[in-house]
């Protein structure tokens, strides 16, 4: 099934838009709807904003109403610094419950991509080095955001096993790392050096902010129901990431105690979150070959995403005053969207990013010339001119008369024998 | 902290409260992964595993060659029993506290294999918790004894793993009960070859336990430290933590015994041919060090 209308909540934070202006650019879709309780943080061009919390009702009537066939979810919090233990349970757990409860039951979703992360195997002692999808963890998690976060998936694995008619996708994300993405772990690394466990070297994993998105992506351009981890290639040891970012390392953690001095740290303004505790002492490894055997390709491996992070941290406080933030306001939306006075659509980067556009027709202000007026040209057109043209007519408005003439021509102008 | 147990090297999954519900979202299983796993970059100094060129060869030029051609002066019987291409367990016996015979093994197979080849040891999980040694070790190629491990070393890597079945039982072993294997584990070891399909090595190691003999075990030592294991040995504790590294210059024989091989698939799943195996080798081995010692003259000259 080809997805066309999407449903994308979490559509405020930094996954959700970034996904929404990646299939803006798609032509093959041909809506996109996202919810959220706050207003987008990105500029949107097609994406419909409804202001809507995690209410299974409302959102129902908007699944249904939309006739939204796959529905993504962005919306899980993975770090327990972004908002309150007791926000995030209700975002991560009441809220899954409440998308699925709107998605399910026969209804239009057709495919539903849940964003979820590496958190779900904690750090443990007893760990592999490389977790697969198949894997749980060797021990309940201690930590409330990876309770929630087992919760969530248990929901959507439930989900998956009553709605077999549903392509269920779940991708566990590790540690982002990228340019605009805000987490702990960024923060951590901006630290004049990178605080360590006394006595510890932890393996770290990473994934680029890009291949994120583009791993969404590719989930939703593709049927592939499953779990696959999301992780970059190569794992790194903190010492290294400390190197790469050339910056030193000071093992200030005390391996015994280490939650005590912790909560220390962070009177002194530097948030540690008790998850990243455990992975600062016994780090985490995945196997992320699914994925790739999936078809998907990673445009940073681990090392790269670590050095484009230092490249932009060196660059950040050159750069920051020089521009301004979007701010969502819903008249000038409305306006730009609705109003028949409206001629020119903004500036578009329809193209961006989804490869070369068609080139340009041979002829000027083509798009504004009548069939009559175009046929009445060709004439005079070369036979290169003319096959481009017929490329370009017929991706375009593919109008049956004008590509008839062309053809005629192509074929009186063919050399002949 | 509390030392672990024993991770058996057992494929049976260990299904324990709080996994959640995993498996109902299967993931795309049963396909070959090996062409996906990721290329080596060539400016890190780190493998995947945590394994350091840089670390290992520091402690090569400044220890393990000192002990391994002038302290120990190991003498090497059948290398050609290491593959020079593909994965393989190498299964030793594993005696006397810190043991220097994983790493003579290692240095036995760089120094006088033809194909000179890395070598991981599996180590108990405790050292991950450990300070300090969970930092060291993987930096010189030991990598925790998961199931998981070791199946993608061998099967995945083609690389050669060297177990040691007795795990902490033979580290625990006191001086008076030297050469005489414990128990092999419940044979996880054999099926994990079984499974990744690679031969496995049998090697027998004479002059760890003189090396470094235990005298006795403190249990008072071991539960205020935290440690696996605090051995009375001739120069610990009393000379300190460096005392754990005080070997004696013992003659160190090492024989690595003709592979057995496992050609047909899942083996593993046949549990009485998996003990019968791990009894064989543990023969095997067993049956090796007597007829080296039986033949050795003398502790310190070989």
């Amino acid at each position: 099934m080809r997805s066309r209308r999407f449903l994308i909540t979490g559509l405020s934070n930094y996954w959700g838009g970034r996904l929404a202006r990646a299939l803006e650019a798609d032509p093959g879709v041909e809506a996109i709807v996202g919810v959220d309780n706050e207003e987008p943080s990105v500029e949107l061009e097609r994406t419909e904003y409804v202001k809507v919390g995690n209410q299974h009702g409302l959102l129902r009537r908007v699944v249904e109403a939309a006739e939204i066939d796959t529905v993504v979810d962005t919306r899980l919090v993975v770090d327990s610094a972004v908002t309150a233990e007791r926000l995030a349970h209700e975002n991560n757990v009441i809220g899954t419950m409440n998308i699925l409860a709107a998605c399910g039951e026969r209804g239009c979703v057709k495919k539903f991509v849940f964003k979820s992360s590496t958190h779900f195997y904690g750090a443990n002692q007893d760990d592999p080095a490389f977790f697969d999808e198949a894997m749980g963890r060797p021990h309940p998690p201690r930590t409330a955001i990876e309770r929630d976060i087992l919760e969530a998936e248990a929901s959507v694995a439930e989900f998956a096993d009553r709605n077999p008619g549903v392509s269920v996708s779940v991708l566990r994300f590790a540690n982002v790392l990228g340019p605009d993405v805000d987490t702990s772990h960024i923060d951590f690394f901006g630290l004049p050096a990178v605080p360590m466990i006394l006595g510890f070297d932890p393996r770290y994993q990473f994934v680029h902010e890009d291949d994120v998105v583009h791993a969404l992506e590719h989930v939703v351009q593709n049927e592939l129901p499953g779990v696959f981890n999301v992780a970059a290639d190569g794992v790194l040891a903190l010492s290294e990431v400390a190197g790469l970012l050339g910056k030193p390392y000071a093992p200030v953690l005390p391996p015994w105690g280490t939650a005590l001095a912790a909560s220390v740290v962070r009177r002194l303004g530097v948030d540690i979150p008790s998850e990243m505790l455990t992975q600062l002492r016994f780090g985490r490894g995945v196997d992320n070959r699914r994925l790739k055997a999936a078809g998907f390709h990673y445009g940073y491996t681990s090392r790269e995403a670590v050095i484009a992070l230092g490249e932009h941290m060196r660059l950040h406080p050159l750069l920051r005053s020089e521009v301004e933030p979007y701010r969502y306001e819903r008249e000038v939306e409305e306006f730009l969207r609705r109003s028949p006075n409206v001629r020119n659509a903004r500036p578009t980067k329809v193209q961006a990013g989804a490869g070369p556009g068609p080139p340009a027709p041979p002829v000027d202000h083509y798009d504004h010339l009548s069939a009559e007026e175009i046929i009445s040209l060709l004439g005079s057109l070369e036979r290169i001119d003319l096959e481009a043209l017929r490329e370009y007519e017929a991706g375009h408005r593919g109008r049956d008369d004008v590509v008839g003439a062309i053809e005629s021509l192509l074929a009186r102008s063919a050399p002949a024998g | 902290m509390s030392e672990s147990a024993r991770t058996p090297l057992s494929p049976r999954e260990r299904r324990q409260e709080g996994q959640g519900r995993e498996a109902a979202v299967p993931a795309v299983r049963g396909d070959d992964l090996r062409r996906y796993l990721p290329a080596l970059e060539p400016d890190r100094r780190l493998t995947d595993w945590g394994r350091s060129d840089w670390v290992e060869e520091a402690l090569d030029k400044t220890l393990v060659d000192f002990l391994y051609r002038y302290w120990f002066r190991a003498d090497v019987e059948g290398i050609e029993n290491v593959p020079s291409a593909g994965g393989a367990l190498l299964v030793s016996n594993h005696a006397g506290a810190l043991p220097p015979d994983a790493t003579m093994i290692a240095k036995a197979i760089s120094e006088e294999h033809p194909h000179p080849r890395p070598l991981n040891i599996t180590v108990e999980h405790f050292f991950k918790g450990y300070p300090g040694l969970s930092m060291l070790l993987p930096k010189v190629g030991a990598v925790a004894a998961h199931p998981a491990n070791v199946h993608r070393l061998l099967y995945d890597e083609e690389q050669l793993v060297l177990v040691f079945p007795e795990g902490r039982k033979g580290t625990e072993k006191l001086y008076k009960d030297r050469y005489r294997l414990r128990r092999f584990g419940r044979g996880g070891f054999v099926e994990a070859a079984m499974r990744a399909r690679v031969p496995i090595v049998p090697v027998s190691v004479v002059g760890a336990e003189e090396a470094a003999p235990v005298f006795a075990q403190m249990g008072l030592l071991k539960r205020l430290t935290g440690l696996l294991y605090v051995p009375l040995t001739p120069t610990f504790p009393h000379l300190g933590p460096l005392g754990m590294l005080g070997y004696l210059p013992a003659k160190f024989k090492l024989r690595f015994l003709a592979p057995i091989y496992f050609d047909e698939a899942n083996l593993h799943n046949d549990g009485a041919l998996v003990q019968t195996v791990a009894h064989e080798v543990r023969a095997r081995i067993q049956e090796s060090l007597l007829d080296m010692l039986s033949t050795r003259r003398s502790v310190w000259f070989g």
